[in-house]
């Protein structure tokens, strides 16, 4: 199968980069997982075109992209709440978009709420598997767009012939997520929470945090009430997570993300469950974060009905005969 | 060494098996072995193994198994892990390296730590034999060990914002091997023309591997220069 231009940057937005849903199996080689932040919206903007699951997808952060179409195409974005226009007229997120070669999809101006959006194109974006996965690493420099995130002037190749549904597709709007400013997430304490004193664990589990302009996608730094260590801040260095939450000799938490290096010499309080790191993929700079425990079976229970959300997406799409 | 590994959950689909709480060749053995037992077994539902200097992160599909049935298999393989320690320990690795200069901006302060001389130090540093703990932090870093109690000294206080790619850096008694440019608190004390990662060399993308032997030969700028270093 011949790869084809499908989209020429027009502008590349604040940081907007190739991902699927991550690199498996090289964690120890110090290679992080990378892959969507949000795995919800990732899934959905994929379900849309009638991808599958693993399909390359664009990830926009904050402030999106304007992109000039090369050829036909369908599209979808779903994700964090932005303006799309296409020629300048607004068009719906949450549902299969055609567009004609020679037409400029754009983000207007930032998100309104959430932080990240997702911009499928039928058949996936076509950029070269590095181990295993089409997921940018930009500390890196791997994968995706030449390890980077996109700058304008770059051209996205889809596979080509594409196949285009015959249908329009949409989200029901029960499915559509609301991106709130403070968002409680799920957490399952440890694994070195007896590091901490019981009132540090108390003021982690009660207080609000906020994410601080050092908060991107390997980790959000959190600012809030300190969370006391009872002796030692450091241990020997072991391997981390995404959602493991880490507390150095500062008391101030980094919640670890999609980008998390693989290795880390904090104690880590808490790791947030799965279902969890995704929604926390929509949180920027200056929203709050609460922390609620849970225990494991809450947290597998979490984690099966999360699976089962994104499994049963297709069939609960919105299947319309004309565009 | 712990009598018995430990077990903690790592939120809905890891876990972690602790062996110690210290860095020892002995207890790292014990991690790599699990961790190729674990992958040779081939436990139903275990996804991807991390191991470290002394504990071994598995993570588990939780659609196919669960923390408990986890648990019970991997206990289950603890009595067999020697088995699985048997074949490593057996590449040697020589990384050719200038020491001090620009090259190893902190090799004055290691010595001066230590009131040794710089040739001292770089004496102490190339004659020791290490072993590959673990590789994490940045792609393809090796955690190697031990570095000899003479010249083991502690972090910088304020880490640099880049240390070039190829630093050999000393973090109290670790040594450790800048793949690509990045910040860092390690003390830089050489550098090194070797390439340590590769992400278009599959399967294997890191040039080290856990429980490699190490040795550090030190080379002129020119040899460096030689081997394709970089200025």
């Amino acid at each position: 199968m011949k790869g084809m231009d499908v989209f020429r940057v027009v502008k590349p937005g604040f940081f907007t980069s190739v991902q699927d849903l991550g690199r498996f199996g090289f964690q120890r080689f110090g290679v992080p997982v990378s892959g969507a932040m949000d795995k919800y919206a990732f899934a959905c903007a994929n379900a849309l075109v009638g991808n599958t699951a693993n399909d390359a997808c664009l990830e926009v952060t904050l402030l999106g992209p304007e992109l000039e179409a090369l050829c036909p195409l369908q599209v979808a974005v779903a994700g964090a709440s932005f303006s799309v226009l296409v020629n300048g007229e607004v068009a719906p997120m949450w549902e299969t978009l055609n567009v004609k070669k020679g037409d400029v999809v754009a983000f207007s101006g930032s998100a309104e709420s959430g932080c990240r959006a997702y911009l499928a194109v039928r058949d996936g974006i076509d950029v070269p598997v590095v181990l295993g996965s089409r997921s940018t690493y930009v500390r890196g420099g791997f994968g995706g767009c030449e390890g980077r995130s996109l700058r304008g002037g770059d051209v996205l190749r889809a596979f080509a012939p594409l196949q285009f549904l015959k249908e329009r597709r949409v989200l029901p709007a029960e499915l559509v997520p609301k991106y709130e400013s403070e968002v409680m997430v799920d957490v399952v304490l440890g694994p070195q929470e007896d590091m901490f004193t019981s009132e540090g664990i108390e003021t982690f589990l009660s207080q609000e945090y906020t994410l601080t302009t050092e908060s991107d996608r390997m980790g959000y730094r959190l600012d809030g009430a300190v969370v006391r260590h009872k002796g030692a801040t450091e241990i020997v260095t072991d391997a981390l997570c995404a959602g493991a939450v880490q507390v150095p000799g500062n008391c101030k938490p980094i919640v670890l993300m999609a980008d998390a290096q693989t290795t880390g010499g904090y104690p880590k309080i808490a790791t947030v469950t799965t279902p969890d790191v995704s929604r926390l993929g929509q949180a920027k700079p200056s929203d709050k974060v609460r922390f609620r425990k849970v225990s494991l079976t809450e947290a597998r229970e979490g984690y099966l009905a999360f699976h089962a959300s994104l499994s049963r997406l297709e069939e609960r799409l919105v299947k319309r005969r004309v565009f | 060494m712990y009598s018995s590994p430990k077990y903690s959950p790592v939120g809905d689909r890891a876990l972690l098996v602790k062996f110690g709480d210290t860095i020892d060749l002995g207890i790292n053995r014990k991690v790599h072995a699990l961790s190729r037992a674990v992958e040779e077994a081939k436990i139903h539902g275990a996804e991807e193994c991390v191991p470290t200097y002394a504990s071994l992160l598995v993570y588990y599909n939780p659609l196919k198994t669960s923390y408990e049935r986890m648990v019970f298999g991997l206990k289950d393989l603890e009595p067999k892990i020697d088995e699985y320690s048997v074949k490593t320990e057996t590449r040697m690795i020589v990384v050719p390296t200038v020491y001090g200069g620009s090259f190893g901006p902190d090799l004055t302060s290691v010595a001066e730590y230590h009131k040794l001389s710089e040739a001292e130090a770089i004496r102490l540093h190339s004659e020791t034999e290490y072993a590959v703990y673990m590789i994490g932090f940045i792609a393809g870093f090796p955690y190697m060990g031990k570095v000899p109690e003479a010249i083991a000294t502690p972090r910088l206080e304020t880490p640099r914002l880049k240390i070039p790619a190829g630093s050999v850096g000393i973090a109290g008694n670790q040594t450790g091997i800048y793949p690509r440019e990045a910040p860092g608190g390690w003390r830089i004390i050489g550098r090194t023309p070797l390439v340590l990662f590769n992400p278009y060399a599959e399967p294997q993308p890191a040039l080290f591997q856990l429980g490699d032997r190490v040795r550090f030969k030190p080379i002129s700028e020119k040899e460096y220069q030689a081997l394709g270093g970089k200025s």
